[in-house]
């Protein structure tokens, strides 16, 4: 008999299942981190782990004042400082890269140079060793450019760090684009800078979208040039966060988890602000015009 | 308002795409740009249009040099092969958009773009966008934006390529009429000899960045200046047969040994008389020139019935002549069996000859 042919756009129960238990496992480690950080100390460190608790604030509380153990008065953290950094360093610099990064991939897709493609594997190239790598030449130079420590430094590190992706990425976008619509456009009389922001731009905003939501993922978590490149005044969430680890009483799991969960809100956000723009932008071009 | 192209060249690093060539299109003509892929066609019309500039040689419209002048300087109307609409604004609006430059009143771009929807019958459609529209309507509205301006001229890259057979007819005629009523020099490109034929004024035939030939389509047709122009234009293909001259008399009846070996005795030009015996030749003839006999005839050839199609009111058939593939179309009433031993006639002064150099004789 032959096998039942399944009705195309429809997925069966088993696979809806499936898919479930899959993402289940993926969400789990989220899931867990902002359970913890509704736990306290005790809770937290539980023997076996405690599914069923009651909830409290103590840690959201702690992560933004600290209560003296001799005094007994509370006095606020630097923490709302570091999550201003945070976004401040993360969307500005993510905002610089996809703005350079288009310019640059209109410039890569619409008037090739000799070599075009050489130059567009050499920008590749900045991405394919571990950064670790280049981080003491980096140190030195942020040293001596006087650029360690200030918004201006870690702001422009990022932004450079942004640009090979951006520029490959929006330049694919270019790429699917009909030119044609652009010589319609200089035949309509109009400008060059009217056919790049009139009609090449509207047409990849997903895809713009797509690239920032990307760059910014990737900023937003990055650990190692935050660690030795930012100051006490310009310091990143990871940053601060590592920073309270070890102490006296050993790893606060509460705190940890309270900072990450708050940590994970602008960006989750920001993606689900963003979701059907991601969609479109990631599915760019996969489907002829 | 005149086009005229001098010595015109362009050149992508070492290889020329369009290769000196000279053309002028007059006050309301339409000429046609003809040639398979890659001839450089296309090219020579974004050089008129503005959007390539020239590597050598003029463009001058209305007898004024525009070199090195933008396109909205030129003032020229393009549709494009893929019709370039502005995805994500509507009809309407991608009607008026041409009309942004020329700081026209509000009440006069609503009464232009009411003027060309009628001509077009987009009334019906103004309000939706690009992506919801069918491939006639997309073309229609391609048309409706070129023409909405007062261009100088208008240029057509592919107008019809993306239609289906029976839209094709139908925008054929619709852009013919709509053209005969602008008076302004035209260029359309194509590689459908059909569209070319139907649609131009004149025809320039183009192969390798090169114009072969010139002329009304009737003249293409029945007239063709070389061995390139007389095989590229007409369906079926004219038969080319490679032959040689054995002896011609002042008249024009000349005797031909056909490779192979077979005889043939036809009327062509009186200017066969100028070759000397044994000159290679190619014998060119249409596949409607050709008439099966069965009886032995001494112009023509003795041929087997090879294959058959039946194409509806004529019917083509291949006659192999034991060296050359023979298309000959007749009525569809005669009939005709495969493998059946026949002779082809050639009518008279139906046959072109060209000589080694692939050019026709013709006196």
């Amino acid at each position: 008999m032959a096998r039942k042919y399944r009705e195309v756009g429809k997925a069966g129960w088993g696979y809806t299942a499936l898919t479930t238990v899959v993402g289940f496992i993926y969400f789990f480690p989220v899931f867990w981190i902002i359970l913890t950080a509704f736990k306290t100390r005790t809770d937290a460190l539980a023997v076996p782990p405690k599914l069923f608790f009651t909830p409290t604030l103590d840690n959201f509380y702690s992560v933004f004042f600290r209560t003296s153990i001799t005094t007994g008065n509370s006095q606020a953290t630097d923490m709302g400082l570091y999550f201003f950094n945070s976004i401040f360093i993360a969307f500005t610099a993510v905002g610089f890269a996809v703005i350079v990064g288009t310019l640059a991939a209109y410039a890569f897709s619409r008037y090739p140079l000799r070599g075009n493609d050489t130059y567009l594997f050499i920008i590749l190239t900045t991405r394919m060793m571990p950064p670790i790598v280049v981080i003491i030449p980096i140190f030195l130079m942020f040293r001596i450019s006087g650029l360690a420590g200030s918004y201006w430094g870690i702001m422009l590190l990022y932004t450079a760090f942004n640009i090979p992706f951006s520029v490959w990425l929006v330049k694919s976008f270019f790429d699917e684009l009909n030119p044609e619509i652009e010589d319609a456009a200089r035949m309509d009389g109009s400008t060059e800078r009217r056919v790049f922001f009139g009609f090449c731009i509207p047409q990849i905003l997903a895809g713009l979208a797509a690239t920032f939501v990307f760059g910014l993922i990737l900023t937003w978590n990055e650990f190692l040039f935050a660690l030795l490149l930012t100051g006490v005044d310009t310091r990143t969430v990871p940053v601060a966060m590592a920073r309270t680890l070890g102490g006296e009483v050993g790893v606060d799991y509460g705190l940890l988890a309270a900072i990450v969960t708050l940590f994970l809100i602008p960006i989750f956000f920001v993606t689900f602000l963003l979701q059907n723009q991601l969609l479109r932008g990631v599915t760019f071009g996969t489907v002829k015009k | 308002m005149t086009i005229e192209l001098r010595k015109l060249t362009k050149r992508y690093g070492t290889l020329t795409a369009v290769d000196a060539i000279d053309l002028d299109v007059d006050d309301g003509e339409v000429l046609c740009l003809l040639g398979p892929s890659g001839c450089g066609k296309t090219t020579t019309l974004r050089m008129i249009a503005g959007l390539e500039f020239a590597s050598e040689g003029d463009v001058l419209l209305g007898g004024k040099r525009v070199n090195g002048l933008a396109p909205r300087v030129r003032n020229v109307a393009m549709s494009f092969q893929f019709y370039a609409l502005y995805p994500s604004i509507t009809v309407a609006e991608n009607l008026a958009y041409p009309l942004h430059a020329d700081k026209l009143s509000k009440t006069e771009i609503a009464e232009r773009v009411a003027r060309v929807s009628k001509t077009l019958q987009l009334d019906g459609i103004l309000n939706r966008t690009p992506s919801q529209l069918a491939e006639g309507e997309k073309q229609r509205v391609a048309v409706g934006r070129s023409i909405i301006r007062d261009p100088n001229c208008f240029l057509f890259d592919e107008p019809l390529s993306r239609l289906d057979v029976q839209l094709r007819e139908e925008m054929r005629g619709e852009i013919k009429s709509v053209l005969q009523d602008l008076s302004r020099p035209t260029v359309i490109v194509t590689h459908d000899q059909l569209e070319a034929l139907t649609m131009a004024d004149r025809i320039a035939v183009m192969r390798d960045g090169r114009i072969e030939q010139v002329d009304t389509p009737h003249n293409i047709f029945q007239h063709p200046t070389n061995l390139f122009v007389a095989g590229f234009i007409g369906t079926p293909q004219m038969n080319l047969v490679p032959a040689t001259l054995t002896s011609a008399q002042e008249d024009g009846v000349a005797e031909f040994s056909v490779e192979g070996g077979q005889n043939l005795k036809i009327q062509v030009d009186r200017r066969i008389c100028e070759l000397s015996a044994g000159a290679r030749v190619t014998l060119g003839i249409r596949p409607r020139n050709l008439e099966i006999s069965h009886e032995a005839v001494e112009d023509g050839l003795s041929t087997k019935i090879d294959m058959v199609e039946p194409m509806g009111a004529e019917t083509l058939a291949h006659l192999y002549d034991g060296k050359h593939d023979l298309r000959v179309v007749t009525d569809w009433r005669v009939p005709l069996t495969e493998g059946e031993q026949v002779h082809t006639r050639f009518l008279p002064g139906t046959t072109l000859v060209f000589t080694e150099d692939e050019q026709v004789l013709r006196s």
